[in-house]
């Protein structure tokens, strides 16, 4: 699970997004560097999820601007390059896990679709269930298909929003592993997350988000730890 | 190139999805169903009643189990969130709503196809000399409904009051459809039959315009 191209930065100058009279990002300056594993904390609401749907290119920015890459390239122009977990498993019930990833990777031309999609089943440990419905997966199963479609086209950037969500121990410790070897290779990471140790290790930076602005970042010398420990208690 | 490679794998993908649940298929087939038996027995039509009220009939009940069969077309898509994993894989976001309206059409005339036979027998009106020319109206008027119905229901699937917001927005969008469609059919089914073209020329107007209405601001609909 290489990326296929080389790490992308993101830049957020004023960003805002507002629904109705909610303010869900509030004139955010981020820059997230290449090559860099970004956990972002937050209590529920402090704006975690929208930036990260935000830097998918899914919604449009109320004020300011998101540019992905080292040119002015918006979200959506850069779809190509980003893996997307969301909350939601984003996978079609009444087809099977093969059949999920075969029409994301032919949708994305992906050369060699059928090696890379068996790779990845065999991956995140679901070879022998490959042909079976993802209505009959449990959550963790599902997750676990959710990460190798995030991961098809061996994106540079990858967007996760609380990528743990109904892992197990084992699975919370494989994902662990997997982004630690993504991040090594150059993989530009920003993760939402809420505890789970083991995923924060991943992290080489921390951002606590509060109120749709940033809280704390440990690009500016606080520890990564401190960041997000504030975020638990 | 690549919005017909795009499309074609989307299509497969509602084709096969829709084969498995059944859900659209069935729920229209039986709609119609009952509005043609229902209308058989409260009226009990003679032959030439039935060819002044039937084509109305039979397209306002294809129109309400269109709007039926409409509804869940994006509603699915928000279930899961497959809707951003479509957007984010897409290359051309009008490849979704092509694949989209094209399953819709194709689920309606087929529904369509196996009501006529019944339509036939229960109303007294012969069919099978004007079949091919049928088809055509068919074809046209269920393609109308199904281009606009499909950028309604993605309009309406990310409103509240989704439900009522589909059929509010459709009908009278679909009144011109309605018009036609019943004209051409009426036509079709008079004791001297006659393909009316300028209905029919309407009709592909209408979907034309559509489709390129769709295709301008599709990518506008599917935003959150």
């Amino acid at each position: 699970m290489t990326p296929a191209v080389s790490s992308l930065g993101l830049r957020c100058r004023n960003l805002e997004k507002r629904f109705g009279n909610f303010v869900a990002l509030r004139r955010l300056n981020l820059e997230v560097h290449p090559g860099e594993a970004v956990a972002l904390a937050g209590h529920n609401g402090s704006g975690k999820t929208t930036l990260l749907r935000l830097a998918a290119g899914l919604t449009r920015p109320t004020a300011g601007a998101l540019h992905i890459g080292p040119g002015e390239s918006t979200a959506a122009e850069s779809r190509a390059h980003i893996g997307f977990v969301a909350h939601q498993t984003m996978l079609y019930d009444e087809l099977s896990a093969e059949e999920n990833l075969f029409l994301f990777a032919n949708l994305q031309s992906i050369t060699g679709a059928a090696e890379r999609v068996s790779a990845l089943l065999a991956e995140v440990g679901l070879a022998e269930r490959r042909t079976s419905l993802v209505r009959t997966f449990s959550r963790g199963m599902r997750q676990r298909l959710t990460i190798a479609r995030a991961l098809l086209h061996g994106p540079a950037l990858l967007l996760f929003d609380e990528p743990g969500t109904g892992l197990d121990a084992p699975g919370i410790i494989w994902l662990a592993a997997t982004l630690a070897r993504l991040r090594d290779t150059g993989c530009t990471i920003l993760m939402s997350l809420h505890g789970q140790a083991e995923l924060a290790a991943v992290a080489t930076r921390a951002i606590r988000l509060q109120a749709g602005a940033v809280a704390a970042d440990s690009f500016t010398g606080e520890p990564i730890e401190s960041v997000l420990r504030v975020t638990e208690t | 190139m690549a919005l017909l490679h795009s499309t074609g794998i989307l299509l497969g993908k509602e084709l096969r999805t829709e084969l498995r649940s059944r859900e659209l298929i069935t729920t229209t087939l039986v709609f119609i169903l009952l509005v043609v038996v229902l209308f058989s027995f409260t009226f009990d039509p003679t032959s030439s009643e039935s060819r002044r009220f039937g084509p109305g009939l039979l397209w306002v009940a294809f129109l309400f189990a269109a709007s039926l069969m409409l509804q869940p077309c994006f509603l699915r898509e928000q279930m899961n969130d497959t809707l951003s994993a479509l957007r984010m894989s897409s290359p051309d976001p009008f490849a979704i709503f092509l694949a989209k309206l094209t399953a819709n059409t194709m689920f309606l005339l087929l529904t369509e196809l196996l009501m006529l036979p019944i339509f036939s027998v229960l109303y007294n009106v012969p069919i099978l000399k004007v079949f091919p020319a049928l088809l055509l109206v068919l074809f046209a008027g269920s393609a109308g409904i199904c281009v606009t119905g499909t950028a309604v229901a993605a309009i309406s699937a990310q409103a509240r009051m989704r439900e009522l917001l589909l059929p509010l927005l459709l009908l009278p969008l679909l009144t011109p459809v309605l018009i036609a469609s019943t004209e051409a059919t009426a036509a079709l089914l008079a004791e001297e039959p006659a393909l009316r073209l300028d209905w029919v020329g309407f009709l592909a107007a209408f979907d034309i315009v559509f489709l390129t209405a769709l295709w301008l601001f599709g990518e506008y609909l599917l935003e959150e």
